[in-house]
């Protein structure tokens, strides 16, 4: 039987939100406070959900002590406590939660094989989250 | 189509162990979970049916039945528990959060009369949760 387990984890990053596309008017007028110089925090909250058959002898879907070991590895590690302007990811995109979210998908989908990466959502704060499913809709 | 979402809580205890397994491999695949005396968890259902709303009662689903399912086939037998030695469905199955929300699905989709179940969700703890739409 095929079930989804979602994961949640928390990292704290800053960042400022400012294209180099834009005049500095339309960077002010577009992101508002979060195109203020020096940045800003927040305390992120990124919920993996993997799928597969639930492994009869194990009755899982996957080992969490390995969902761990790769998101603390290779997400948490490398974005905790760190300005997301400053990474090279994000040289020439606006570290906005919509591309961040895009980014962690793509290292877990590339890294991850234990079972089948559906989603990745963020929540940059408990008012504001998103999704990305790759080129699936995430389920319902 | 509308979606109705019911949530309820429960606590039990449980421990993983295959009995095909050694104990080196027991211990080592499951880890503190393995700890044979078993640990707890407040766990947190939610039970989403859907279905077109009848234009009569402008429901989807009798919450009240459906609140009453879920209390007997789900609560009675499963709340504060030791879901290894108490639960028939895990006498021979580990009671992971993945066989728990399938063994919820089993006992509740039989039993619902208008709605069609979606999906069931359990929350091990507020960061680890498992969903279940019934899929084979």
């Amino acid at each position: 039987m095929k079930a989804h387990l979602s994961r949640r984890y928390l990292f704290s990053a800053s960042h400022r939100l400012h294209s180099e596309a834009m005049s500095d008017e339309e960077n002010q007028s577009t992101y508002g406070k979060c195109n203020n110089p020096y940045g800003h925090g927040h305390n992120y909250i990124v919920e993996i959900t993997v799928s597969g058959p639930v492994d009869e002898k194990t009755g899982m879907v996957c080992n969490l002590t390995d969902l761990d070991g790769f998101i603390e590895r290779e997400v948490l590690a490398r974005y905790g406590h760190e300005n997301l302007n400053t990474m090279q990811e994000f040289t020439k995109e606006v570290p906005t939660t919509e591309n961040l979210c895009i980014q962690i998908y793509e290292i877990v989908q590339r890294g991850f094989h234990y079972a089948h990466l559906e989603t990745v959502r963020l929540e940059e704060t408990m008012m504001n989250s998103f999704e990305y499913a790759g080129n699936s809709e995430a389920p319902r | 189509m509308v979606y109705l979402t019911r949530k309820a809580e429960f606590s039990a205890s449980h421990y993983y162990h295959n009995a095909d397994f050694t104990p080196e491999e027991n211990r080592r695949v499951f880890g503190k979970c393995n700890n044979p005396n078993g640990h707890g968890h407040n766990y947190t259902l939610e039970v989403t049916v859907k279905g077109e709303v009848d234009p009569r009662s402008g429901f989807v689903v009798d919450l009240k039945q459906l609140k009453e399912v879920m209390h007997r086939e789900v609560l009675d037998a499963m709340d504060h528990r030791f879901l290894n030695k108490e639960v028939p469905e895990f006498l021979h199955q580990i009671p992971t959060t993945e066989n728990i929300a399938i063994a919820i699905w089993q006992r509740l989709v039989a039993k619902l009369e208008r709605a069609k179940l979606h999906r069931v969700r359990v929350y091990e703890t507020p960061d680890l949760f498992v969903d279940f739409y019934g899929e084979a």
